[in-house]
Protein backbone atom coordinates (compact mmCIF):
# COMPACT_ATOMS: atom_id res chain seq x y z
CA UNK A 1 0.00 0.00 0.00
CA UNK A 2 1.29 3.44 -0.91
CA UNK A 3 0.79 5.31 2.32
CA UNK A 4 2.61 8.57 1.64
CA UNK A 5 2.91 10.97 -1.26
CA UNK A 6 6.62 10.13 -1.32
CA UNK A 7 5.81 6.55 -2.45
CA UNK A 8 4.36 8.14 -5.59
CA UNK A 9 7.34 10.44 -6.05
CA UNK A 10 9.74 7.49 -5.90
CA UNK A 11 7.68 5.54 -8.40
CA UNK A 12 7.63 8.53 -10.78
CA UNK A 13 11.40 9.04 -10.43
CA UNK A 14 11.84 5.36 -11.35
CA UNK A 15 9.88 5.77 -14.59
CA UNK A 16 10.50 9.38 -15.63
CA UNK A 17 13.94 10.18 -14.13
CA UNK A 18 15.05 12.51 -16.95
CA UNK A 19 11.71 14.14 -17.65
CA UNK A 20 11.13 17.78 -16.70
CA UNK A 21 9.37 17.85 -13.33
CA UNK A 22 9.20 21.61 -12.86
CA UNK A 23 9.81 24.64 -15.08
CA UNK A 24 9.57 28.00 -13.33
CA UNK A 25 10.26 30.24 -16.30
CA UNK A 26 13.89 30.70 -15.22
CA UNK A 27 15.02 27.11 -14.99
CA UNK A 28 13.96 23.49 -14.89
CA UNK A 29 14.57 20.39 -12.79
CA UNK A 30 14.08 16.78 -13.82
CA UNK A 31 12.38 14.31 -11.51
CA UNK A 32 15.75 12.76 -10.65
CA UNK A 33 17.34 16.14 -9.83
CA UNK A 34 14.28 17.08 -7.79
CA UNK A 35 14.47 13.83 -5.84
CA UNK A 36 18.23 13.96 -5.22
CA UNK A 37 18.21 17.56 -4.04
CA UNK A 38 15.20 16.87 -1.82
CA UNK A 39 17.06 13.95 -0.20
CA UNK A 40 20.08 16.15 0.51
CA UNK A 41 17.83 18.82 1.98
CA UNK A 42 16.19 16.14 4.11
CA UNK A 43 19.60 15.18 5.49
CA UNK A 44 20.34 18.80 6.39
CA UNK A 45 16.93 19.34 8.01
CA UNK A 46 17.16 16.18 10.02
CA UNK A 47 20.66 16.95 11.26
CA UNK A 48 19.65 20.46 12.38
CA UNK A 49 16.54 19.11 14.11
CA UNK A 50 18.43 16.18 15.67
CA UNK A 51 16.18 13.69 13.87
CA UNK A 52 12.98 15.25 15.17
CA UNK A 53 9.93 14.35 13.10
CA UNK A 54 6.35 15.53 12.51
CA UNK A 55 7.39 19.13 13.14
CA UNK A 56 6.22 22.20 11.22
CA UNK A 57 8.72 23.67 8.77
CA UNK A 58 8.09 26.95 7.02
CA UNK A 59 9.21 27.17 3.41
CA UNK A 60 10.23 30.79 2.86
CA UNK A 61 11.10 30.85 -0.83
CA UNK A 62 9.87 32.58 -3.97
CA UNK A 63 7.59 30.39 -6.07
CA UNK A 64 10.11 28.32 -8.04
CA UNK A 65 11.59 24.88 -8.71
CA UNK A 66 13.31 25.27 -5.32
CA UNK A 67 9.93 25.45 -3.55
CA UNK A 68 8.91 22.04 -4.87
CA UNK A 69 12.31 20.61 -3.90
CA UNK A 70 11.85 22.12 -0.44
CA UNK A 71 8.38 20.57 -0.01
CA UNK A 72 9.68 17.11 -0.92
CA UNK A 73 12.81 17.55 1.18
CA UNK A 74 10.74 18.45 4.24
CA UNK A 75 8.57 15.36 3.69
CA UNK A 76 11.63 13.08 3.25
CA UNK A 77 12.86 14.26 6.65
CA UNK A 78 9.58 13.06 8.20
CA UNK A 79 8.24 16.58 8.81
CA UNK A 80 5.56 18.73 7.16
CA UNK A 81 5.63 22.06 5.35
CA UNK A 82 3.87 25.43 5.32
CA UNK A 83 4.56 27.61 2.30
CA UNK A 84 4.27 31.38 2.40
CA UNK A 85 4.88 34.26 0.02
CA UNK A 86 8.17 36.10 0.44
CA UNK A 87 6.44 39.19 -0.98
CA UNK A 88 4.00 39.30 1.95
CA UNK A 89 4.62 42.04 4.49
CA UNK A 90 6.46 40.35 7.34
CA UNK A 91 3.60 41.12 9.76
CA UNK A 92 1.43 38.73 7.75
CA UNK A 93 4.11 36.02 7.82
CA UNK A 94 4.42 36.56 11.56
CA UNK A 95 0.66 36.15 12.10
CA UNK A 96 1.16 32.67 10.62
CA UNK A 97 4.39 31.72 12.40
CA UNK A 98 2.93 32.85 15.73
CA UNK A 99 0.43 30.01 15.37
CA UNK A 100 2.56 27.53 13.45
CA UNK A 101 5.64 27.83 15.68
CA UNK A 102 7.99 26.47 13.00
CA UNK A 103 10.80 24.20 14.17
CA UNK A 104 12.80 25.37 11.17
CA UNK A 105 12.73 27.60 8.08
CA UNK A 106 13.85 26.53 4.63
CA UNK A 107 14.98 29.53 2.60
CA UNK A 108 17.60 30.74 0.12
CA UNK A 109 20.52 33.14 0.52
CA UNK A 110 18.55 36.25 -0.45
CA UNK A 111 15.47 35.57 1.66
CA UNK A 112 17.33 34.18 4.70
CA UNK A 113 18.45 37.73 5.35
CA UNK A 114 14.85 38.90 5.54
CA UNK A 115 14.15 36.25 8.16
CA UNK A 116 17.24 37.20 10.16
CA UNK A 117 16.27 40.90 9.99
CA UNK A 118 12.96 39.92 11.51
CA UNK A 119 14.52 38.18 14.45
CA UNK A 120 14.73 34.57 13.29
CA UNK A 121 17.91 32.94 14.54
CA UNK A 122 20.37 31.79 11.88
CA UNK A 123 20.44 28.31 13.43
CA UNK A 124 16.80 27.92 12.58
CA UNK A 125 17.27 28.50 8.86
CA UNK A 126 18.36 25.89 6.34
CA UNK A 127 19.73 27.54 3.20
CA UNK A 128 18.73 25.51 0.13
CA UNK A 129 21.53 27.21 -1.86
CA UNK A 130 24.16 25.65 0.42
CA UNK A 131 23.39 21.95 0.37
CA UNK A 132 26.00 19.23 0.53
CA UNK A 133 24.86 16.90 -2.25
CA UNK A 134 26.96 14.01 -0.90
CA UNK A 135 24.70 13.31 2.08
CA UNK A 136 21.17 12.09 1.62
CA UNK A 137 18.47 10.93 4.00
CA UNK A 138 15.16 9.18 3.36
CA UNK A 139 12.88 8.88 6.41
CA UNK A 140 9.79 8.05 4.36
CA UNK A 141 9.51 4.56 5.90
CA UNK A 142 8.54 6.16 9.20
CA UNK A 143 5.60 8.05 7.68
CA UNK A 144 2.05 6.74 8.14
CA UNK A 145 -0.87 7.92 6.05
CA UNK A 146 -2.43 10.04 8.81
CA UNK A 147 0.77 12.09 9.12
CA UNK A 148 0.52 15.67 7.89
CA UNK A 149 1.91 16.75 4.51
CA UNK A 150 1.17 20.46 4.75
CA UNK A 151 -0.55 23.03 6.90
CA UNK A 152 -2.07 25.83 4.83
CA UNK A 153 -3.33 28.98 6.44
CA UNK A 154 -6.69 30.45 5.52
CA UNK A 155 -7.76 33.86 6.70
CA UNK A 156 -10.39 33.38 9.36
CA UNK A 157 -13.42 35.66 9.46
CA UNK A 158 -12.04 37.23 12.65
CA UNK A 159 -8.73 37.99 10.94
CA UNK A 160 -6.77 35.36 12.86
CA UNK A 161 -5.47 32.79 10.34
CA UNK A 162 -6.29 29.11 10.76
CA UNK A 163 -3.79 26.42 9.78
CA UNK A 164 -5.50 23.54 8.01
CA UNK A 165 -3.48 20.37 8.58
CA UNK A 166 -3.83 17.90 5.69
CA UNK A 167 -2.58 14.32 5.80
CA UNK A 168 -1.03 11.99 3.23
CA UNK A 169 -4.15 9.89 2.91
CA UNK A 170 -6.36 12.88 2.05
CA UNK A 171 -4.01 13.98 -0.71
CA UNK A 172 -3.72 10.42 -2.07
CA UNK A 173 -7.52 10.14 -2.06
CA UNK A 174 -7.91 13.45 -3.90
CA UNK A 175 -5.16 13.00 -6.49
CA UNK A 176 -6.14 9.40 -7.32
CA UNK A 177 -9.65 10.71 -7.97
CA UNK A 178 -8.37 13.53 -10.18
CA UNK A 179 -6.12 11.20 -12.20
CA UNK A 180 -9.02 8.85 -12.99
CA UNK A 181 -11.62 11.55 -13.53
CA UNK A 182 -9.57 13.71 -15.87
CA UNK A 183 -7.54 10.89 -17.41
CA UNK A 184 -4.21 12.38 -16.35
CA UNK A 185 -0.94 10.92 -17.62
CA UNK A 186 2.70 11.93 -17.95
CA UNK A 187 1.81 13.74 -21.21
CA UNK A 188 0.16 16.52 -19.23
CA UNK A 189 1.88 19.91 -19.18
CA UNK A 190 0.25 21.73 -16.29
CA UNK A 191 0.24 25.54 -16.25
CA UNK A 192 0.20 26.55 -12.60
CA UNK A 193 -1.41 29.80 -11.44
CA UNK A 194 -2.32 29.13 -7.80
CA UNK A 195 0.15 30.41 -5.21
CA UNK A 196 1.60 27.50 -3.23
CA UNK A 197 0.05 28.79 0.00
CA UNK A 198 -3.35 28.42 -1.69
CA UNK A 199 -4.59 24.83 -1.76
CA UNK A 200 -5.59 24.82 -5.44
CA UNK A 201 -1.87 24.32 -6.03
CA UNK A 202 -2.15 20.85 -4.45
CA UNK A 203 -3.71 19.57 -7.68
CA UNK A 204 -0.95 21.02 -9.87
CA UNK A 205 1.93 19.87 -7.65
CA UNK A 206 0.73 16.37 -6.86
CA UNK A 207 -0.61 15.51 -10.33
CA UNK A 208 2.93 16.15 -11.43
CA UNK A 209 4.40 14.03 -8.60
CA UNK A 210 1.91 11.16 -9.00
CA UNK A 211 1.59 10.98 -12.78
CA UNK A 212 4.99 12.25 -13.92
CA UNK A 213 3.38 15.27 -15.58
CA UNK A 214 5.43 18.45 -16.05
CA UNK A 215 4.58 21.39 -13.82
CA UNK A 216 5.03 24.80 -15.46
CA UNK A 217 4.94 27.58 -12.89
CA UNK A 218 3.68 30.50 -14.97
CA UNK A 219 5.59 33.64 -13.90
CA UNK A 220 3.22 35.97 -12.06
CA UNK A 221 3.74 38.90 -14.43
CA UNK A 222 1.79 37.02 -17.12
CA UNK A 223 -1.38 37.19 -15.04
CA UNK A 224 -1.29 40.99 -15.31
CA UNK A 225 -1.36 40.86 -19.10
CA UNK A 226 -3.93 38.43 -20.53
CA UNK A 227 -2.37 38.40 -23.99
CA UNK A 228 1.02 37.50 -22.49
CA UNK A 229 -0.63 34.75 -20.50
CA UNK A 230 -2.15 33.08 -23.55
CA UNK A 231 1.13 33.51 -25.45
CA UNK A 232 2.95 31.84 -22.54
CA UNK A 233 0.50 28.94 -22.60
CA UNK A 234 0.96 28.56 -26.36
CA UNK A 235 4.74 28.85 -26.28
CA UNK A 236 5.06 26.12 -23.66
CA UNK A 237 2.36 23.88 -25.09
CA UNK A 238 0.54 23.87 -21.78
CA UNK A 239 -2.44 21.53 -22.12
CA UNK A 240 -3.97 21.59 -18.68
CA UNK A 241 -4.81 24.45 -16.33
CA UNK A 242 -6.51 24.85 -12.96
CA UNK A 243 -6.99 28.58 -12.40
CA UNK A 244 -9.27 30.85 -10.38
CA UNK A 245 -12.25 32.32 -12.26
CA UNK A 246 -10.87 35.89 -12.09
CA UNK A 247 -8.14 34.91 -14.57
CA UNK A 248 -10.64 33.40 -17.02
CA UNK A 249 -12.74 36.54 -16.63
CA UNK A 250 -9.86 38.90 -17.42
CA UNK A 251 -8.93 36.94 -20.59
CA UNK A 252 -12.58 36.97 -21.71
CA UNK A 253 -13.16 40.65 -20.90
CA UNK A 254 -10.05 41.64 -22.88
CA UNK A 255 -11.33 39.49 -25.78
CA UNK A 256 -7.96 37.80 -26.26
CA UNK A 257 -8.92 34.37 -27.59
CA UNK A 258 -10.57 35.69 -30.76
CA UNK A 259 -7.25 37.24 -31.75
CA UNK A 260 -4.68 34.98 -30.14
CA UNK A 261 -5.97 31.47 -30.79
CA UNK A 262 -5.11 28.90 -28.15
CA UNK A 263 -5.17 25.37 -29.45
CA UNK A 264 -3.02 23.48 -26.97
CA UNK A 265 -5.36 23.64 -23.96
CA UNK A 266 -7.29 20.41 -23.54
CA UNK A 267 -8.25 20.33 -19.85
CA UNK A 268 -9.56 23.52 -18.29
CA UNK A 269 -10.43 23.39 -14.60
CA UNK A 270 -11.46 26.16 -12.26
CA UNK A 271 -12.36 26.63 -8.60
CA UNK A 272 -12.05 29.08 -5.75
CA UNK A 273 -14.94 31.35 -6.63
CA UNK A 274 -18.15 31.24 -8.64
CA UNK A 275 -17.43 30.92 -12.36
CA UNK A 276 -19.83 33.12 -14.32
CA UNK A 277 -21.28 31.48 -17.42
CA UNK A 278 -20.94 34.70 -19.37
CA UNK A 279 -17.15 34.44 -19.46
CA UNK A 280 -17.15 30.63 -19.51
CA UNK A 281 -19.28 30.78 -22.67
CA UNK A 282 -16.61 33.00 -24.22
CA UNK A 283 -13.93 30.37 -23.50
CA UNK A 284 -16.15 27.54 -24.74
CA UNK A 285 -16.75 29.43 -27.98
CA UNK A 286 -13.06 29.85 -28.77
CA UNK A 287 -11.73 26.60 -27.31
CA UNK A 288 -14.66 24.29 -28.05
CA UNK A 289 -12.87 20.95 -27.80
CA UNK A 290 -11.45 21.27 -24.30
CA UNK A 291 -12.93 19.58 -21.23
CA UNK A 292 -14.19 22.19 -18.78
CA UNK A 293 -14.75 21.35 -15.13
CA UNK A 294 -16.02 23.41 -12.23
CA UNK A 295 -14.51 22.19 -8.96
CA UNK A 296 -15.66 23.12 -5.50
CA UNK A 297 -14.34 22.68 -2.01
CA UNK A 298 -12.73 24.35 0.99
CA UNK A 299 -9.14 23.68 2.11
CA UNK A 300 -10.51 21.67 5.07
CA UNK A 301 -11.65 18.77 2.86
CA UNK A 302 -8.47 18.78 0.72
CA UNK A 303 -9.10 21.06 -2.23
CA UNK A 304 -12.32 19.72 -3.77
CA UNK A 305 -15.29 17.62 -2.74
CA UNK A 306 -17.63 18.18 -5.70
CA UNK A 307 -17.11 18.63 -9.42
CA UNK A 308 -19.10 19.34 -12.52
CA UNK A 309 -17.82 18.48 -15.99
CA UNK A 310 -19.53 21.02 -18.25
CA UNK A 311 -21.75 18.97 -20.54
CA UNK A 312 -24.51 21.24 -21.79
CA UNK A 313 -25.24 24.77 -22.94
CA UNK A 314 -25.88 27.55 -20.42
CA UNK A 315 -27.29 31.04 -20.83
CA UNK A 316 -25.02 33.87 -19.66
CA UNK A 317 -27.02 34.41 -16.50
CA UNK A 318 -27.51 30.73 -15.61
CA UNK A 319 -25.64 29.61 -12.53
CA UNK A 320 -23.11 26.82 -13.15
CA UNK A 321 -23.57 23.65 -11.05
CA UNK A 322 -20.85 22.56 -8.64
CA UNK A 323 -22.03 19.10 -9.56
CA UNK A 324 -21.64 15.80 -7.80
CA UNK A 325 -19.42 14.51 -4.98
CA UNK A 326 -15.89 13.45 -5.83
CA UNK A 327 -15.23 9.70 -5.51
CA UNK A 328 -15.02 8.49 -1.93
CA UNK A 329 -16.47 11.76 -0.58
CA UNK A 330 -19.98 11.99 0.80
CA UNK A 331 -21.73 15.32 0.59
CA UNK A 332 -24.74 15.88 2.84
CA UNK A 333 -26.97 18.93 2.64
CA UNK A 334 -28.31 19.62 6.13
CA UNK A 335 -31.14 22.01 6.94
CA UNK A 336 -31.32 24.30 10.00
CA UNK A 337 -32.41 21.35 12.16
CA UNK A 338 -29.62 19.10 10.86
CA UNK A 339 -32.07 17.06 8.81
CA UNK A 340 -30.88 15.65 5.49
CA UNK A 341 -32.22 17.45 2.41
CA UNK A 342 -32.79 15.19 -0.59
CA UNK A 343 -35.43 17.03 -2.64
CA UNK A 344 -34.61 19.78 -5.15
CA UNK A 345 -34.56 23.54 -4.52
CA UNK A 346 -34.32 23.38 -0.72
CA UNK A 347 -31.24 25.14 0.59
CA UNK A 348 -29.05 23.86 3.38
CA UNK A 349 -25.44 23.72 4.53
CA UNK A 350 -23.03 21.54 2.59
CA UNK A 351 -21.33 19.07 4.94
CA UNK A 352 -18.64 16.55 4.01
CA UNK A 353 -17.84 13.05 5.23
CA UNK A 354 -14.77 11.11 4.18
CA UNK A 355 -11.04 10.50 4.01
CA UNK A 356 -10.65 13.96 2.50
CA UNK A 357 -11.22 15.66 5.86
CA UNK A 358 -8.24 17.56 7.22
CA UNK A 359 -6.87 16.47 10.62
CA UNK A 360 -8.03 19.81 12.06
CA UNK A 361 -6.69 23.31 12.63
CA UNK A 362 -3.07 23.35 13.82
CA UNK A 363 -2.78 24.58 17.42
CA UNK A 364 -6.45 25.54 17.51
CA UNK A 365 -8.64 22.97 19.28
CA UNK A 366 -11.61 25.31 19.78
CA UNK A 367 -11.97 26.25 16.09
CA UNK A 368 -11.42 22.60 15.19
CA UNK A 369 -14.29 21.57 17.43
CA UNK A 370 -16.60 24.15 15.83
CA UNK A 371 -16.08 23.06 12.24
CA UNK A 372 -15.17 19.37 12.53
CA UNK A 373 -18.15 17.88 14.34
CA UNK A 374 -19.89 14.58 15.00
CA UNK A 375 -22.15 13.57 12.12
CA UNK A 376 -25.61 14.51 13.47
CA UNK A 377 -27.13 11.66 11.44
CA UNK A 378 -24.94 9.03 13.10
CA UNK A 379 -25.69 8.27 16.76
CA UNK A 380 -23.78 4.98 16.75
CA UNK A 381 -20.05 5.67 16.62
CA UNK A 382 -17.70 8.64 16.42
CA UNK A 383 -17.72 9.99 12.90
CA UNK A 384 -16.50 13.46 12.03
CA UNK A 385 -17.97 15.64 9.32
CA UNK A 386 -16.83 19.06 8.18
CA UNK A 387 -19.39 21.87 8.06
CA UNK A 388 -18.39 24.12 5.16
CA UNK A 389 -20.63 27.09 5.96
CA UNK A 390 -21.62 27.09 2.27
CA UNK A 391 -25.31 27.11 1.38
CA UNK A 392 -26.29 24.86 -1.52
CA UNK A 393 -29.27 23.03 -3.04
CA UNK A 394 -30.02 20.26 -5.53
CA UNK A 395 -31.37 21.27 -8.93
CA UNK A 396 -33.97 19.16 -10.74
CA UNK A 397 -31.16 17.06 -12.27
CA UNK A 398 -29.80 16.17 -8.84
CA UNK A 399 -26.73 18.38 -9.30
CA UNK A 400 -25.54 20.48 -6.40
CA UNK A 401 -25.86 24.23 -6.94
CA UNK A 402 -23.87 26.79 -4.97
CA UNK A 403 -26.10 29.40 -3.41
CA UNK A 404 -23.79 31.44 -1.18
CA UNK A 405 -21.82 31.55 2.03
CA UNK A 406 -23.71 31.09 5.26
CA UNK A 407 -22.14 34.44 6.17
CA UNK A 408 -23.58 35.90 2.93
CA UNK A 409 -27.02 34.59 3.66
CA UNK A 410 -28.94 37.49 5.07
CA UNK A 411 -32.28 38.13 6.72
CA UNK A 412 -33.82 41.19 5.10
CA UNK A 413 -37.41 42.36 5.58
CA UNK A 414 -38.16 38.95 7.05
CA UNK A 415 -36.87 37.09 4.00
CA UNK A 416 -33.87 34.81 3.84
CA UNK A 417 -31.82 36.04 0.91
CA UNK A 418 -28.72 34.70 -0.81
CA UNK A 419 -26.58 37.60 -1.94
CA UNK A 420 -25.26 35.32 -4.70
CA UNK A 421 -28.69 35.19 -6.27
CA UNK A 422 -28.71 38.96 -6.67
CA UNK A 423 -25.21 38.83 -8.17
CA UNK A 424 -26.34 36.20 -10.67
CA UNK A 425 -29.25 38.32 -11.79
CA UNK A 426 -27.03 41.38 -12.29
CA UNK A 427 -24.57 39.25 -14.32
CA UNK A 428 -27.30 38.80 -16.90
CA UNK A 429 -26.85 42.41 -18.03
CA UNK A 430 -24.64 42.58 -21.10
CA UNK A 431 -22.49 45.55 -20.03
CA UNK A 432 -21.87 44.30 -16.51
CA UNK A 433 -18.39 42.86 -16.15
CA UNK A 434 -18.16 42.04 -12.48
CA UNK A 435 -20.54 42.21 -9.52
CA UNK A 436 -20.58 41.80 -5.79
CA UNK A 437 -23.53 42.13 -3.42
CA UNK A 438 -23.03 42.88 0.27
CA UNK A 439 -25.32 43.59 3.19
CA UNK A 440 -24.97 46.72 5.27
CA UNK A 441 -26.28 45.39 8.58
CA UNK A 442 -26.18 48.81 10.19
CA UNK A 443 -28.45 50.47 7.67
CA UNK A 444 -30.24 47.25 6.75
CA UNK A 445 -29.52 47.76 3.10
CA UNK A 446 -28.54 45.44 0.29
CA UNK A 447 -25.72 47.08 -1.63
CA UNK A 448 -24.76 45.97 -5.11
CA UNK A 449 -21.38 46.94 -6.55
CA UNK A 450 -20.74 46.49 -10.22
CA UNK A 451 -18.13 47.22 -12.81
CA UNK A 452 -19.21 47.99 -16.35
CA UNK A 453 -20.19 50.64 -18.79
CA UNK A 454 -23.85 51.08 -17.91
CA UNK A 455 -25.88 53.27 -15.59
CA UNK A 456 -27.25 52.38 -12.17
CA UNK A 457 -30.75 52.92 -13.51
CA UNK A 458 -30.34 50.17 -16.16
CA UNK A 459 -29.22 47.73 -13.49
CA UNK A 460 -32.20 48.59 -11.35
CA UNK A 461 -34.62 48.17 -14.28
CA UNK A 462 -33.20 44.75 -15.07
CA UNK A 463 -33.25 43.56 -11.46
CA UNK A 464 -36.85 44.71 -11.01
CA UNK A 465 -37.79 42.45 -13.89
CA UNK A 466 -35.92 39.41 -12.56
CA UNK A 467 -36.02 39.53 -8.75
CA UNK A 468 -38.77 39.78 -6.14
CA UNK A 469 -39.08 43.26 -4.63
CA UNK A 470 -37.48 42.32 -1.29
CA UNK A 471 -34.28 41.30 -3.09
CA UNK A 472 -33.79 44.57 -4.96
CA UNK A 473 -30.69 46.35 -3.64
CA UNK A 474 -31.30 49.70 -1.94
CA UNK A 475 -27.98 50.97 -3.18
CA UNK A 476 -26.44 50.23 -6.57
CA UNK A 477 -22.93 51.51 -7.12
CA UNK A 478 -20.73 51.56 -10.19
CA UNK A 479 -17.08 51.26 -9.15
CA UNK A 480 -14.00 51.38 -11.40
CA UNK A 481 -12.49 48.16 -10.07
CA UNK A 482 -12.86 45.58 -7.34
CA UNK A 483 -10.30 45.06 -4.60
CA UNK A 484 -8.94 41.51 -4.48
CA UNK A 485 -7.32 39.53 -1.70
CA UNK A 486 -4.07 37.54 -1.96
CA UNK A 487 -5.84 34.54 -3.48
CA UNK A 488 -7.42 36.60 -6.24
CA UNK A 489 -10.90 36.60 -4.73
CA UNK A 490 -13.00 39.73 -4.34
CA UNK A 491 -12.13 41.30 -0.99
CA UNK A 492 -15.58 41.98 0.47
CA UNK A 493 -14.26 43.47 3.69
CA UNK A 494 -12.18 46.03 1.82
CA UNK A 495 -15.06 46.73 -0.54
CA UNK A 496 -17.35 47.56 2.36
CA UNK A 497 -14.74 49.65 4.16
CA UNK A 498 -13.93 51.68 1.07
CA UNK A 499 -17.33 52.26 -0.42
CA UNK A 500 -19.90 52.08 2.36
CA UNK B 1 1.79 63.39 -17.16
CA UNK B 2 1.02 64.63 -13.70
CA UNK B 3 -2.47 63.15 -14.05
CA UNK B 4 -0.96 59.75 -14.74
CA UNK B 5 1.21 59.94 -11.61
CA UNK B 6 -1.84 61.00 -9.65
CA UNK B 7 -3.82 57.97 -10.79
CA UNK B 8 -0.88 55.70 -10.03
CA UNK B 9 -0.48 57.04 -6.53
CA UNK B 10 -4.20 56.55 -5.94
CA UNK B 11 -3.81 52.87 -6.80
CA UNK B 12 -0.59 52.36 -4.85
CA UNK B 13 -0.03 55.28 -2.48
CA UNK B 14 2.90 53.47 -0.85
CA UNK B 15 5.09 53.51 -3.98
CA UNK B 16 7.14 56.36 -5.44
CA UNK B 17 6.44 55.95 -9.15
CA UNK B 18 8.63 58.90 -10.14
CA UNK B 19 11.68 57.02 -8.87
CA UNK B 20 11.08 53.92 -10.99
CA UNK B 21 12.43 53.26 -14.48
CA UNK B 22 10.13 50.30 -15.05
CA UNK B 23 6.97 49.84 -12.96
CA UNK B 24 6.54 46.22 -14.01
CA UNK B 25 10.17 45.13 -13.51
CA UNK B 26 10.21 46.88 -10.15
CA UNK B 27 7.01 45.10 -9.14
CA UNK B 28 5.09 48.30 -8.38
CA UNK B 29 1.91 47.11 -10.11
CA UNK B 30 0.45 43.64 -9.69
CA UNK B 31 -2.19 42.04 -11.89
CA UNK B 32 -5.13 43.59 -10.07
CA UNK B 33 -3.49 47.02 -10.10
CA UNK B 34 -3.23 46.81 -13.90
CA UNK B 35 -6.96 46.05 -14.16
CA UNK B 36 -7.73 48.95 -11.82
CA UNK B 37 -5.43 51.28 -13.74
CA UNK B 38 -7.04 50.42 -17.09
CA UNK B 39 -10.50 50.99 -15.67
CA UNK B 40 -9.45 54.33 -14.23
CA UNK B 41 -7.88 55.43 -17.54
CA UNK B 42 -11.00 54.38 -19.43
CA UNK B 43 -13.20 56.27 -17.04
CA UNK B 44 -11.09 59.42 -16.87
CA UNK B 45 -10.31 59.76 -20.56
CA UNK B 46 -13.39 58.09 -22.02
CA UNK B 47 -11.26 55.64 -23.97
CA UNK B 48 -11.52 51.89 -24.50
CA UNK B 49 -8.20 50.08 -24.11
CA UNK B 50 -8.02 47.11 -26.45
CA UNK B 51 -7.12 43.81 -24.76
CA UNK B 52 -4.14 43.38 -27.08
CA UNK B 53 -2.72 46.67 -25.81
CA UNK B 54 -2.60 45.32 -22.27
CA UNK B 55 1.10 44.44 -22.42
CA UNK B 56 4.02 45.41 -20.14
CA UNK B 57 5.48 47.84 -22.71
CA UNK B 58 2.40 50.05 -22.39
CA UNK B 59 2.44 50.15 -18.61
CA UNK B 60 6.13 50.25 -17.68
CA UNK B 61 6.37 54.05 -17.28
CA UNK B 62 4.19 57.14 -17.04
CA UNK B 63 5.33 58.02 -20.57
CA UNK B 64 4.21 54.67 -21.91
CA UNK B 65 0.82 55.00 -20.22
CA UNK B 66 0.36 58.53 -21.61
CA UNK B 67 1.31 57.24 -25.06
CA UNK B 68 -1.36 54.53 -24.74
CA UNK B 69 -3.96 57.17 -23.92
CA UNK B 70 -2.81 59.27 -26.91
CA UNK B 71 -2.99 56.24 -29.17
CA UNK B 72 -6.65 56.06 -28.24
CA UNK B 73 -7.21 59.60 -29.49
CA UNK B 74 -6.94 61.64 -26.30
CA UNK B 75 -4.38 64.38 -26.11
CA UNK B 76 -2.71 64.58 -22.72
Amino acid sequence: MKNSVLCYLKETVGIHADKIAVNDGKGTVTFEELNNTALSLSYKISSVLGGKKRSPIMVYLPKSCASIIAFMGVLYSGNFYTPTDVAFPYAKVKSITDILEPALYVSDTKNSNKLIENGISKNMIVNIDELDMENKLDCSDSIIDTDIVYTLFTSGSTGVPKGVAVSNRSIIDYIEWAIDTFDISSTEIIGNQAPFYFDNSTLDIYLSVFAGASLYIIPKMNFSFPVKLIEYVNKNNINMIFWVPSVFISVANADILSRVPCECLKKILFAGEVMPNKQLNYWRKYIPDAVYANLYGPTEITVDCTYYIVNREFADDDPLPIGIPCRNSDVMILDENDQLITSPDKTGELCVRGTSLAMGYWNNPSKTKEAFVQNPLNAHYPETIYRTGDIVYYNSLGEIMFSGRKDFQIKHLGHRIELGEIENAACGIEAVKNVCAVYNTEKRQIVLFYQGNTGEKDILDHLTKTLPAYMIPSVIKNIPAFPYNDNGKIDRKKLMNEFI
Amino acid sequence: MEDIYKILSEIRPEHDFTASEDFIEDGLLDSFDIITLIDMLQEKYGIVVDGLDIVPENFCSANAIAELVRKNGKDI
